[in-house]
């Protein structure tokens, strides 16, 4: 009864969309602001891409709040997830009881290095192809995530991810304020512009997608280790429990 | 109907399809890690909807590679060829907001779960008044 009246009224909800969202001329070209952008990003920034241009200059304020907004969570998940370790046992430093598979294990070998070096590749490269430093940081993150369900002994150093992320950080800020000391605004672009689809090209750009790509690696690192610690802390019930019934 | 109203039905329904199940998800479901599925699906939904409002028929994507300016000549031949950019920048930015959000809620569920041992909403005595 409850469901069939949630599916009655989601469908009111989604043919009242879909009625007005048909009536918008589908295909049509009606941009304003964008053919600014589009016809601005290869003359004055020489970026090739449109999209990188708007979310690192154009609109990097917006993404500086972006990035503040990943860091905010993951700093909200180790705060949420925190829990003071105070049953000592003897695998606790272990995540799992069950090693991994030789398989993974020697595949991690190989495969851990290239993944690391495509997450750099996408975001050296945001400027000239899709892809950039949010998506970099997130391939550099599966190559570590690789590591830790491959090998159960390989342990993140938390000092080590929050230098790389407050590295990044001040380097993105601080390529901002040098525009304002050069007499210009908030990460505006002081360097040359050079030729469009050299990799050596787009001013600042490729600077700040660098550190972004940096930043949000050691974010989702380190938000990826968090996760996993909760792992311990079943495994951990899981023996108290066992040590209770055999008492 | 023309091939773009069928690419236009296809591409609003989907989106908006999405959106519904995550909806839907959200009402009806009981446990709390399916409900944060379902506003992880509705925000697919939402970011399709997005890129499908910026598209333009017959138009290429918003990057000036070597081809694209072989093909075009001009920079203002090219840019006369490309799709809207800034639905795509702002579906960047909120693929990583949507991230954000369902690392916390999630989160938030593990934390749940640790003090009532269930993440069954019904069970949940303390989110009842």
């Amino acid at each position: 009864m409850k469901k069939a009246i949630a599916i009655i009224l989601l469908a009111f909800i989604a043919v009242e969309l879909f009625v007005v969202f048909y009536k918008i001329p589908f295909g049509a070209d009606r941009m304003n602001v964008a053919r600014f952008y589009l016809e601005n990003s290869p003359k004055k920034l020489g970026v090739a891409n449109a999209v990188t241009a708007i979310v690192v200059n154009f609109r990097g304020f917006d993404t500086l709040g972006e990035v503040t907004v990943l860091f905010l969570a993951s700093t909200a998940l180790g705060s949420i997830l925190f829990r003071r370790r105070e049953i000592h046992t003897r695998l606790s430093h272990l995540r799992t009881s069950v090693e991994a598979s030789v398989i993974v294990r020697i595949a991690g070998r190989f495969l851990v290095p290239l993944i690391i070096l495509l997450g750099a590749y996408v975001f050296i490269h945001g400027h000239l192809t899709p892809g950039g430093g949010f998506q970099g940081g997130v391939i550099i993150a599966t190559g570590f995530l690789f590591l830790l369900l491959a090998y159960r002994k390989f342990t993140i150093e938390h000092r080590t991810i929050t230098f790389v992320e407050s590295l990044a950080g001040i380097t993105f800020a601080g390529i901002g304020l040098i525009g304002i000391f050069l007499g210009k605004t908030f990460l505006e672009n002081f360097l040359p512009a050079g030729k469009l689809n050299d990799l050596l090209s787009g001013g600042i750009i490729p600077l700040i997608y660098i550190a972004i790509g940096f930043k949000v690696a050691a974010e989702l690192t380190g938000i990826l280790d968090t996760v996993l610690s909760i792992s311990i802390d079943v495994k951990q019930k899981e023996i108290e429990s066992q040590t209770e019934k055999n008492e | 109907m023309s091939n773009l109203q069928i690419l236009q039905i296809t591409f609003y329904g989907a989106a908006i399809l999405l959106i519904a199940i995550g909806l839907y998800a959200v009402v009806t479901k009981r446990n709390l890690i399916k409900i944060v599925l379902g506003l992880s699906i509705m925000d697919s939904g939402v970011n399709l909807l997005f890129i499908t409002v910026g598209y333009i028929s017959h138009k290429t994507a918003p990057i000036f590679s070597p081809s694209v300016m072989a093909k075009y000549k001009t920079i203002h031949a090219a840019a006369q060829a490309m799709v809207d950019p800034v639905p795509q920048a702002l579906v960047l930015t909120a693929i990583v907001i949507g991230f954000g959000v369902t690392a916390v809620a999630l989160a938030l569920v593990v934390r749940l779960y640790r003090h009532h041992n269930t993440t069954n909403i019904d069970e949940i005595r303390n989110l009842k008044w």
